[in-house]
């Protein structure tokens, strides 16, 4: 047999009838176990890391002078470390795990070859790491969303695929049967992601496209980014974990189809709506505007999917962890959604577009729905792949209220602030002069700015709890504590050992 | 859903279609603009930046300032822009071709940019701002940037371009014998300020009533 069809019948876990269900879940989590820790250390460490460049960035818009003299920490820099240590550390780090584990699951399929992933994964760590030190130190490309150097793009995009692969080996080798809308969703996103990174860094810096067409492939790329990367991983990790703890199906499958090919059609349109009255054609802007209302429909089918699925369950969904995180994600979703659909229209833009608004929206998808969700499954996860039990319900409920009520203020502070903004700019006197001059605008909008660096202290120190938390349950004695079953955030309910 | 090819193709099929819809018929119906001249005989405009505010762009973008500033004017009629004098008329694709970055920004926590030229020509003026916001600026959240400024002893006879600082800010002068000067950096940057103008008219956009 030649190497490469050996390589390809060695990772082809053949079905082994008999062999009971929880069995073979067990060993696909056994086989998972060392890269999604891998992973899943590195995206608690860049939260971390990620916390603090925001803490910076936050308090220098309020407080200039703070850390003023320091170039590298300048607020341009340090907001764009903040954005990148989050989006590519974080996110991608914790999108890597949670997706790749549940693709496994579902298509019972153990990895082979893990020491591949867990290469790809230290490549795609040190990529990115490069990639926040050339931010700070003159490197910062002043494109959104794509701020590191260019030079890095090569590391991420190789080891990105190196890991991406082994969602579509799993995929290609499942278990013969239902193919489940969790699958759609992370098959679909592992598809979309280097595509739209590929075409930007093509588009914006190796071969960059004339004037605002930049601008326009710079926004299909960081919207999709949100639409087509992080939001279906997130959608396919509820799809999973909501059934699976409540231990019931999902509402509807037809929902569920359409619920995805709706968002596949509509989200792909939207990112021009972040150039509204810029100097782009008027259909461009208009599409996506048409784009982003449609996207009512996936949100509206979706939530009402997820909702008859866990209604009636309240007080297990309060008692689990990860039930309670990933509740409080898909309930953001739905309204940071329905938000951004009315953002969209001009006579609302007129008002959000360029001020903080748009920021607390950015904060509302991003961490509301799309963190909460990952911190969820986080929460599922690692008791399986340890078989041990998180030490401490009072960390996981220090995460949660700091996180919840840290994300709250953000989102209050800066959707109405930025509406206060907004209104201010746009607002004339009789006789067609501007009422406020500029710095009355910036002077009305500090104290919500004040308002979000309180809520960042809150956030930060719920990702050292849950710093903390891992770390001490990855390197801590083992806690099996089988007889007591999981930990619960409701003491009533243990012993039931149903949720988890 | 069983139909696997089918789902394969619908996944491609949906972000190619955006990319063509957006991306590939943006760059067919304008991706091949040219500067234009309003009557025969006229410089064609816009035109290319050279020289030192060539290299202020790079230190606009290096330190982040679209983060905070905008460079694009919105029509007459929709936000402020006109009124607030940020421009006397609509920026509109071809003002941006000959940029190799395009700077749009989605942020306005700072003022527009797009005719900071022509609405603070002082040097002095930007030097001190980026000094210290706050001397011409009073309540401006916008960083300092003094790291962009060095201060040196005086020489045979002071720089010509040596802030000086008001009374209210005398705590920013220099002890006796030194001078603060802007570094090459701050001038190049200065220089970029300076050099963004909208001070031409186009076929598809004039000047606003």
């Amino acid at each position: 047999m030649s190497p490469l069809l050996s390589f390809f019948s060695s990772i082809d876990p053949k079905a082994r009838p008999g062999i009971p269900v929880k069995v073979q879940l067990s060993e696909i989590d056994e086989s998972m176990r060392t890269p999604s820790i891998l992973f899943l250390s590195a995206a608690v460490c860049w939260l971390v890391i990620g916390s603090f460049f925001a803490l910076v960035a936050s308090i220098k818009l309020h407080s200039p002078d703070f850390l003023a003299n320091v170039e590298w920490l300048t607020f341009g820099r340090a907001r764009s470390a903040h954005l990148n240590a989050m989006a590519f550390g974080w996110a991608n780090n914790a999108i890597f795990a949670v997706s790749l584990w549940i693709m496994a699951r579902l298509c019972k399929t153990a990895v082979r070859h893990g020491g591949l992933l867990i290469i790809a994964g230290i490549f795609w760590n040190i990529g990115v790491t490069i990639g926040v030190i050339g931010i700070l130190t003159g490197g910062l490309t002043s494109v959104e969303w794509l701020e590191m150097p260019p030079q890095v793009a090569p590391i991420l995009a190789f080891s990105y695929i190196l890991i991406g692969v082994w969602g579509v080996i799993a995929f290609r080798f499942r278990q013969l049967g239902h193919v489940y809308v969790s699958q759609w969703y992370i098959l679909a996103a592992l598809f979309w992601f280097p595509w739209l990174y590929i075409i930007a860094q093509t588009m914006i810096f190796i071969e960059p496209a004339r004037g605002t067409v930049q601008a326009i492939t710079n926004w299909w790329f960081a919207h999709n980014v949100l639409g087509l990367w992080f939001t279906p991983v997130g959608l396919g990790a509820i799809y999973y974990f909501l059934p699976k703890v409540l231990g019931r199906p999902i509402y509807s499958y037809y929902l569920s189809v359409l619920g995805f090919w709706s968002l596949a059609l509509f989200y792909n349109w939207a990112g021009v709506h972040h150039l509204i009255g810029g100097p782009i054609p008027v259909w461009l802007i208009s599409a996506g505007i048409v784009a982003s209302v449609m996207m009512v429909i996936p949100v509206i089918v979706t939530a009402i999917n997820h909702h008859f699925t866990a209604v009636g369950n309240a007080r297990a969904t309060w008692a689990s962890p990860t039930l309670r995180f990933i509740v409080f994600g898909a309930m953001s979703y739905t309204l940071a959604s329905l938000f951004g659909s009315g953002m969209a229209l001009r006579d609302v833009n007129v008002v959000t577009h360029f001020t903080q608004f748009t920021v607390g929206h950015a904060h509302h998808g991003v961490y509301a729905f799309f963190t909460m969700v990952m911190y969820g499954s986080i929460y599922f996860m690692m008791p399986r792949m340890l078989n041990r039990e998180w030490p401490s319900a009072a960390l996981i409920k220090t995460h949660f209220w700091c996180c919840a009520i840290g994300i709250g203020i953000m989102l209050v502070g800066l959707h109405v602030g930025g509406w206060i903004q907004g209104m201010m700019m746009n607002e004339l006197t009789p006789d067609g002069n501007p009422k406020y001059t500029f710095l009355e605008v910036v002077h009305a909008l500090v104290p919500w700015l004040f308002s979000r660096s309180v809520s960042g202290v809150l956030l930060t120190i719920g990702h050292i709890a849950f710093f903390v938390h891992f770390f001490w349950m990855l390197a801590g004695p083992k806690i099996s504590r089988y007889r007591e079953g999981p930990t619960l955030l409701l003491d009533s309910i243990r012993g039931e050992g149903k949720a988890g | 859903m069983k139909n696997l090819p089918l789902l394969f193709l619908g996944i491609f099929f949906c972000l190619a279609f955006s990319w063509t819809g957006l991306i590939l018929s943006s760059e067919i119906q304008y991706g091949g603009l040219k500067p234009i001249a309003l009557e025969e005989g006229e410089t064609p405009q816009p035109q290319a930046i050279v020289g030192e505010a060539q290299q202020g762009r790079l230190i606009y973008i290096d330190q982040g300032c679209l983060y905070c500033h905008s460079q694009q004017v919105r029509r007459k009629g929709y936000g402020a822009d006109w009124e607030r004098g940020w421009g006397d008329r609509q920026t509109v694709p071809r003002d941006y071709i000959l940029q190799p970055r395009v700077l749009l920004g989605t942020s306005r926590t700072g003022p527009d940019l797009m005719t900071i030229g022509q609405r603070q020509p002082s040097t002095e003026w930007h030097y001190l701002h980026l000094y210290n916001p706050d001397i011409t600026s009073k309540g401006s959240i916008m960083p300092p940037f003094r790291y962009l400024f060095e201060t040196r002893e005086i020489g045979d006879a002071p720089s010509p371009d040596a802030l000086i600082f008001p009374d209210d800010y005398a705590y920013e002068r220099p002890p006796a014998g030194y001078e603060i000067v802007p570094t090459e950096r701050a001038r190049q940057l200065v220089a970029y300020l300076l050099s963004l103008k909208v001070d031409y008219e186009l076929p598809e956009s004039r000047f606003a009533e």
